[in-house]
């Protein structure tokens, strides 16, 4: 928390200050079933409803409802906010709200030394005290004694406030998530604005409840504003946004409206087949809001099916995308390549999450790279773009969508449960300035069509819509004659089918944006990341830039092809910092393709993001 | 316009053995889709992996030889994206059965206009004769030299009690009757799977043409009513003799009517974007 400016004697009776500071830290964590994901969410909106730029780590079991009080069934939520430009949810927080005993042991390393811990005082007994692990009271002990504490009987000042309503104990029992909100709004000067429109949607059916979560909000904000354990009240201004009409996004709202957006630029309508899977299942969920839009989705028996029915409308027409994460990939490869094969637009959404097998379904990692770019039969390459931050997820989504079209290849578009879930502020696009996605359809002509002609260029063959007269052609996953389609296992004809199809696969490199370095163009050190780590890396080199150290940055958003520069690129630095959330993949891959490249990897598979401070410490040691 | 059937031969020829039930099949799916007033454009066939699935090779129309079991979910993708087409699924008894068994049974529940033909043989043809779902209890095969410990399924049974809108049996040596089912399996809205007695002469040695010409009944003959579902169980598990034709068909409403409005069009074909109105009240969900 930087201190930047104090400004003292507010109008407050009790003369607490006001401090402006330019970005803060909190951590909301309880129980699965205290609602800490919707306070955090509604934190945020009224951060993005406020100006701030912020980002934000739902980090949830993958239990519905884990056992209530322990250790497993702990969510939490971390958004940071800020007046500057920021990629990352904050290492370590400002504030820690606990909900309970075990929220507090789950989650203590995460707050800052000195760090403010708000606790609900009321649940602090023996019995919760014992599932969480806790041997002493640690409000009692000298555990906590490197941080501010505020204890705060949550149940009873809930309970309190509402004793006039007409509810039920247990239905005043789940306000006190509100109350705690109200709490952390008054601390940073917040708006009650936002939150309370929307309970009052949220519960338009029930408006006593509706009624008791605004009751209690305003209970805890006046309760922070008069006690006296409060002192300070921080003040957080805008975030130097450029103009535009901003709104909240998470990766998978952001992919969903991508592809969207990506269908109606090509002139299409979009299909979605999809086997329900943490953490993919909400672009089901959106995609569905959305028929009216030309899109069409299908939840179908199981993932095969999903991608499957994916490749047939593909082959009707429409554009078809199917999503998942790592297992359901593991039951499609088949099908991808089917579509490798018959050479079809086919965008696969893979949203990685912690493996192998089950794995922990609810957690982030990046270990899906080789999977999605050699797990499978034969020789069978595929396209792979992946969105770096939530909102970036829009524009790849549809880069993923047009490098389909193009090139009638399927192409992965790689996330992950941290972009998926996370949130940041998003920039609306005027829908006028996407450039349109150019379809090559299929025309019937004087001569038979030739399904696998190609263009000289990209050496796409064309679209045929299904339907039109002329174009009757037959194609599938035996190796295909060159032109006609048909089957073939002519050996000279297979060598030059695959090598065409690797061709086309390599000149999608002319058709990308080359890689751009952040720094200096050439020295000691560069760090090269993917997807999800932009954050981690980018605040890590800004912060030792600032103390005059030469580090610099790439990031990559296309993983195959990869842009042509980047051979170059890595050529110019002595060593190249390869950070990912996997065990060593894109190293894998760059000291494959650029042999004589001198890499180092900084790698994590324990379903968390990098915190800046780790990439910061690697780069100091390789400096 | 009309079209005949030399429209849908395709100069690939067949690849089966000589005798192949898949002939018959064929011949009668290339006469009863002029028949219906069908032309080649019209109509897309998607199959499986197995010799039966080897036919849209061999007929002009559009066409995808897709993988192994898996023909159903990408028939429907198609019809869902592209559903003025008439669309035909084929494969044999291990591809719809075996591998694909657990995409028929949704398929069948969830009613997407198609003609579902499997070409069932009782072995695995491609793979040069292994036992399949069908193959009878003790049968010996390369896979069971000492005889099938297992018995086999019976796919109008699992039809019926799938929600099967249609469905129908018939040996593929009995043209007219194929091609008269096949004819109502087409015109039926929703979901029809016509399982056929197609005979692998080569691997294959007790469910011969000669087997099921001694053998099969045609039930509508008989005097069956097809709109009776407990008629259509009792006729599907019969033991004395083996019954063929139309065991069930009933007037239940194919999937795409409940998605009438995003059907209206085909999908592909759908206009896009979006009035002044919508897009404010987008905006207003929206931001
Ligand atoms: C995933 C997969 N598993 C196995 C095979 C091998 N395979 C090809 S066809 C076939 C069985 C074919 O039997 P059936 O479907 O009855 O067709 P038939 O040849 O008898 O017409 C098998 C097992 C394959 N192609 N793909
Ligand atoms: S092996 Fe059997 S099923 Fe395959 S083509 Fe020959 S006869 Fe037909
Ligand atoms: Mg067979």
């Amino acid at each position: 928390m930087d201190k930047l400016q104090s400004q003292s004697g507010s109008q407050n009776p009790l003369n607490k200050e006001k401090i402006i500071v330019s970005a803060i830290t909190i951590r909301f964590a309880g129980d699965s079933g205290d609602g800490m994901q919707l306070t955090g969410d509604q934190f945020t909106d009224t951060a993005a409803v406020m100006g701030n730029d912020f980002a934000t780590l739902p980090d949830f079991p993958a239990e519905i409802r884990a056992p209530v009080g322990t250790l497993p069934g702990v969510s939490s939520f971390q958004i940071q906010f800020s007046e500057s430009i920021i990629f990352t949810p904050g290492d370590y927080s400002d504030v820690l709200v606990a909900m309970n005993p075990a929220a507090l042991k789950v989650n203590l390393t995460n707050v800052k030394k000195n760090g403010m811990i708000i606790v609900n005082e009321s649940v602090f007994n023996e019995v919760n005290l014992k599932k969480a692990g806790w041997k002493v009271n640690p409000l009692l002990d000298g555990t906590l004694q490197n941080f501010q504490v505020l204890k705060v009987p949550l149940s009873e000042l809930t309970q309190n406030s509402l004793k006039d309503l007409p509810l039920k104990l247990s239905e005043v029992e789940r306000c006190k998530n509100f109350f705690a909100l109200g709490i952390v709004f008054w601390l940073y000067s917040r708006t009650l604005d936002h939150t309370t429109t929307w309970i009052r949607n949220r519960f338009a059916k029930r408006p006593e409840i509706a009624n008791a979560n605004v009751v209690a909000m305003n209970a805890g904000y006046n309760y922070a504003d008069i006690t006296e354990i409060l002192q300070t009240q921080y003040e957080i201004r805008k975030a130097d946004l450029e103009p535009g009409v901003y709104r909240k996004i998470t990766g998978n709202e952001a992919a969903a409206i991508g592809f969207i957006a990506a269908a109606q630029l090509a002139g299409k309508t979009l299909f979605y087949g999809s086997y329900p899977i943490t953490p993919a299942s909400n672009i089901l969920h959106d995609l569905a809001k959305h028929k009216h839009f030309g899109v069409k989705t299908f939840q179908a028996e199981d993932e095969i099916a999903a991608v499957g029915s994916a490749i047939g409308a593909s082959f009707g027409g429409e554009l078809g995308i199917t999503g998942t994460s790592g297992p359901g990939i593991c039951l499609k490869s088949e099908a991808i390549n089917l579509a490798v094969m018959a050479e079809l637009p086919l965008i696969v959404i893979d949203v990685q999450r912690a493996g192998p097998s089950t794995g922990m379904p609810t957690k982030t990692e990046q270990t899906d790279l080789l999977q999605v770019m050699f797990g499978r039969n034969g020789e069978s390459p595929i396209a792979i773009v992946a969105p770096k931050t939530p909102s970036d997820s829009f524009q790849m989504a549809i880069e993923a969508a047009r490098l389909a079209i193009t090139f009638m290849t399927p192409v992965v578009f790689l996330s992950e449960g941290n972009i998926a879930n996370g949130a940041e502020p998003w920039k609306l696009p005027a829908l006028e300035d996407l450039p349109k996605i150019a379809v090559k359809h299929a025309e019937p002509g004087a001569t038979p069509f030739l399904p696998y002609e190609r263009d000289p260029g990209t050496l796409a063959r064309k679209w045929a819509i299904p339907g039109t007269k002329g174009l009757e052609h037959r194609i599938g996953g035996l190796s295909k004659a060159d032109l006609t389609g048909n089957v073939s296992y002519d050996p000279e004809n297979n060598q030059k089918m695959i090598n065409l199809r690797a061709e086309k696969i390599n000149r999608i490199a002319n058709y990308i944006p080359e890689a751009v370095v952040e720094g200096p163009s050439t020295g000691k050190l560069l760090v090269l990341g993917w997807g999800g780590t932009y954050g981690a890396i980018y605040e890590a080199v800004r912060n030792l830039r600032a103390e005059n150290k030469t580090v610099a940055h790439t990031h990559l958003n296309y993983l195959n092809p990869f842009p042509k520069n980047l051979g170059d690129i890595l050529r110019r630095f002595e060593s190249i910092l390869i950070p990912e959330l996997n065990m060593g993949q894109l190293l894998f891959l760059i000291r494959a393709k650029f042999p004589g490249v001198h890499t180092v990897g900084l790698n994590k598979v324990q379903g968390q993001p990098f915190r800046v401070a780790e990439v910061e410490e690697k780069i100091r040691l390789l400096l | 316009m009309s079209s005949e059937v030399k429209d849908f031969n395709h100069k690939v020829a067949p690849d089966w053995c000589p005798g192949c039930g898949d002939f018959g099949l064929l011949a009668g799916l290339k006469k009863a889709l002029p028949s219906v007033s069908l032309e080649t454009h019209d109509v897309m066939v998607v199959s499986g992996i197995g010799c039966s699935s080897n036919l849209p090779g061999f007929i002009n129309t559009y066409g995808l030889h897709t993988l192994h079991g898996r023909s159903l979910p990408i028939a429907q993708g198609f019809k869902l994206a592209n559903h003025k087409m008439t669309v035909v699924a084929v494969g044999g008894d291990g591809d719809g059965y075996g591998i694909g068994v657990g995409h028929l049974v949704h398929a069948m529940r969830r009613n997407i206009d198609m003609t579902y033909l499997v070409m069932n043989n009782s072995i695995y043809g491609l793979t040069t004769g292994q036992t399949s779902p069908t193959s009878g209890f003790q049968m010996k095969t390369k896979s069971t030299p000492f005889g099938n410990p297992e018995l086999p399924l019976n796919p109008l049974t699992l039809a019926l009690g799938s929600g099967c809108g249609f469905v129908a049996r018939v040996y593929t040596g009995h043209v007219t009757q194929l091609i008269d089912i096949v004819q109502k399996a087409i015109k039926h809205p929703g979901f029809a799977l016509i399982d056929t007695f197609s005979p692998c002469v080569t691997f294959n040695k007790i469910n011969t043409h000669q087997y099921y010409k001694e053998n099969v009944k045609d039930i509508n003959k008989l005097g069956h009513n097809p709109s009776d579902l407990y008629a259509a169980f009792r006729e599907a598990t019969r033991e004395d003799c083996i019954t063929t034709g139309i065991f069930y068909q009933s007037d239940r409403p194919c999937y795409e009517a409940s998605e009438e409005e995003t059907l209206r069009e085909p999908l592909f074909a759908h206009k896009l974007g979006i009035s002044r109105e919508e897009e404010t009240a987008l905006m207003a969900e929206f931001v």
